[in-house]
């Protein structure tokens, strides 16, 4: 179990985390959203007792992090891809660590032999890819067999096979009734991993729900109508009840109608339809819904006229 | 997988609380499991032992040309221990690669995740690396010692442990490298960055003199004999004879170490408060 009641960080005038507060329960996966620079790294280092809050506390399993007697047998973290020296092997990476515990090589050997770098333990990890970094750190997070794991992106970096690992990890081990703690800034890796999910923007609490229940709520159905006559067909939507918006690709967008009356309305009228396409909206779409006031850089943010061009720098771009 | 969902709990916790042995234990595989220890350790033998059989050697070499003054001033045990100036800054580099190695790679994360007790980290940290570089030190500038009496004996005259203050300048300067070694750990807790942590070391040992000796004379004799370079050639001399230090006042042999202590212990001391208040 992780508390965080009131979490405040600030970093010079920038307000990082703002009053946050949640908990993360037990025997499920819960996802810790938020666009980039939204305050969930500093979150979980204040969880974790590597950052000072200037307000608030987070605790685990009931304690401040530094008031654990065993931390690495109650909390695992994976906070960042190789924070590991690059001159020194897998193994006594997580040797060094095991020894503050008395945890035997015995346990070092079965972490590698689980996140698969059994037979690259004695190289040094300066040689490895930022997928192997990332098993390491997960290694590191299970050595002390918590029951509180915290990982910040964990499948950043990591090819389709890694993620697909990743994922079953995460469910096997909130499957074993390990609170697990995930942090994403993708609402579609969320969607396939997590249960529950803390939203957060600019740091502040923006969402702390169930995931099934977010999408059933945010997600809009709607229907995508390319038709040749759309001065004919728009008007008998509308009078229909349906809203449309004319898409810059030539098709219409339909909300408030179903495709089987669109479909039947056109029939009626003799309307001839090219395509007649039900959606859902994404979650990615519903989480950018919900975020969208509280992107720290987003680009719909209006700045000076060097600030606003993304693209590649042409001849006058200064630097 | 590891274990079953009925072991998951804090119930299976052992009883007590993380401590010193099991950090200590650590911060020993830290040390001797990164090639940096390794080299800045055979550098450190290069610079004490090959400087002070160099300049032994090659006193012996000139000896009969050499004047009168040299040969009435001269201390085999200083020349033999000339590789100490050089060490000063070897050592200086591995005390601060100890620390500083933690926060440039994000391994400092690690390590307090595991012990959140940062005094704790820092002074278990301290102790390993002072006890590495007390059993170096101590080697090599007893190594350097016997290796530059036996090139000085036949052509010169040469030093005994059992002569007045030989075997205090020996051990003295050993202990001098460890000392200077926790200054350094001391700056890199304090800064933190490799580069930043060695420039301030380098310059606290080596340009800070310089700029002291720009200086008017009057200024130069009350403050010079506070430098830790000085301090450590005075322990490394069996006498101060005026020649040697150009004159400058000196404190003595002991008393300059203690105040070397006063250093180091004030910045591991700043470090450690920084480190508990800083985020890691």
């Amino acid at each position: 179990m992780i508390e965080a009641h009131g979490l405040t960080k600030h970093y010079g005038k920038t307000l990082a985390v703002d009053s946050l507060s949640f908990e993360v329960r037990p025997g499920q996966v819960t996802g810790f959203l938020g666009p980039n620079g939204s305050g969930k790294s500093t979150t979980m280092r204040m969880i974790m007792g590597l950052d000072r809050p200037d307000a608030g506390e987070a605790r685990i399993n009931g304690r401040p992090y530094r008031d654990l007697p065993w931390p690495l047998h109650e909390v695992g973290a994976l906070l960042e891809a190789k924070a590991i020296h690059p001159g020194r092997s897998a193994f006594n990476h997580l040797w060094m660590l095991a020894q503050t515990h008395g945890i035997g090589r015995r346990r070092v050997d079965e972490v590698l032999e689980l996140v698969g770098l059994a037979e690259v333990a004695g190289r040094r990890a300066g040689k490895f890819s930022l997928g192997m970094g990332q098993r390491l750190g997960i290694a590191a997070a299970l050595l002390g067999d918590p029951a509180v794991l915290l990982f910040d992106e964990p499948v950043n970096g990591l090819d389709p096979e890694g993620i697909l690992w990743v994922r079953t990890l995460l469910r096997h081990l909130a499957g074993e009734g390990r609170t697990v703690f995930v942090s994403s800034h993708l609402m579609s890796e969320m969607a396939l991993t997590a249960d529950h999910v803390v939203v957060i923007g600019r740091g502040r609490l923006i969402a702390d729900r169930p995931v099934a229940e977010l999408v059933a709520d945010r997600s809009r159905q709607f229907v995508r109508v390319r038709t040749p006559e759309p001065q004919r067909l728009v008007p008998l939507l509308e009078s229909a009840g349906g809203q449309v918006d004319p898409g810059t690709d030539g098709a219409l967008t339909v909300t408030g109608l179903g495709a089987e009356a669109i479909g039947d309305l056109a029939g009626e009228h003799g309307v001839r339809l090219h395509e007649l396409t039900p959606l859902q909206a994404s979650l990615e779409e519903a989480f950018m819904d919900l975020t969208r006031d509280s992107v720290e850089f987003g680009a719909r943010q209006e700045a000076g006229p060097a600030a606003t061009v993304p693209s590649a720098p042409g001849p006058g771009a200064a630097r | 997988m590891s274990a079953g969902a009925a072991a998951i709990g804090t119930a299976r916790l052992p009883g007590g609380h993380y401590g010193p042995l099991g950090q200590l234990r650590s911060e020993w595989t830290k040390m001797r499991t990164v090639r940096s220890t390794i080299w800045a350790l055979v550098a450190t033998v290069v610079a004490v032992i090959g400087i002070g059989a160099l300049a032994t050697a090659v006193t012996a070499a000139h000896w009969r040309s050499g004047g009168i003054v040299d040969r009435v001033n001269f201390d085999p045990t200083a020349r033999s221990l000339a590789g100490l100036f050089l060490g000063q800054i070897v050592i200086g580099v591995l005390g601060v690669l100890v620390m500083s190695a933690e926060y440039g790679t994000g391994t400092i994360r690690a390590t307090l995740s595991a012990v959140p007790n940062r005094p704790l980290v820092l002074a278990c940290k301290t102790a390993v690396f002072a006890l590495v570089a007390l059993v170096a030190s101590e080697v090599l500038t007893f190594g350097a010692f016997f290796l530059g009496q036996a090139l000085l004996r036949g052509s010169t005259p040469y030093a005994t442990l059992g002569q007045p203050g030989v075997l205090r300048a020996v051990v003295g300067a050993g202990l001098v490298l460890t000392v200077l070694g926790l200054f350094a750990l001391g700056l890199a807790t304090i800064i933190r960055h490799t580069a930043g942590a060695l420039t301030a070391y380098v310059g606290l040992l080596l340009v800070l003199p310089l700029i002291i000796q720009a200086f008017p004379q009057s200024f130069q004799h009350s403050v010079m004999k506070f430098m830790p370079l000085v301090i450590g050639e005075r322990m490394a001399a069996t006498r101060a004879t005026t020649h040697a230090f150009g004159g400058i006042p000196l404190l003595s042999p002991w008393v300059g170490f203690a105040l070397l202590c006063v250093y180091s212990a004030a910045v591991l001391v700043i470090g450690g408060i920084l480190m508990v208040r800083r985020d890691a």
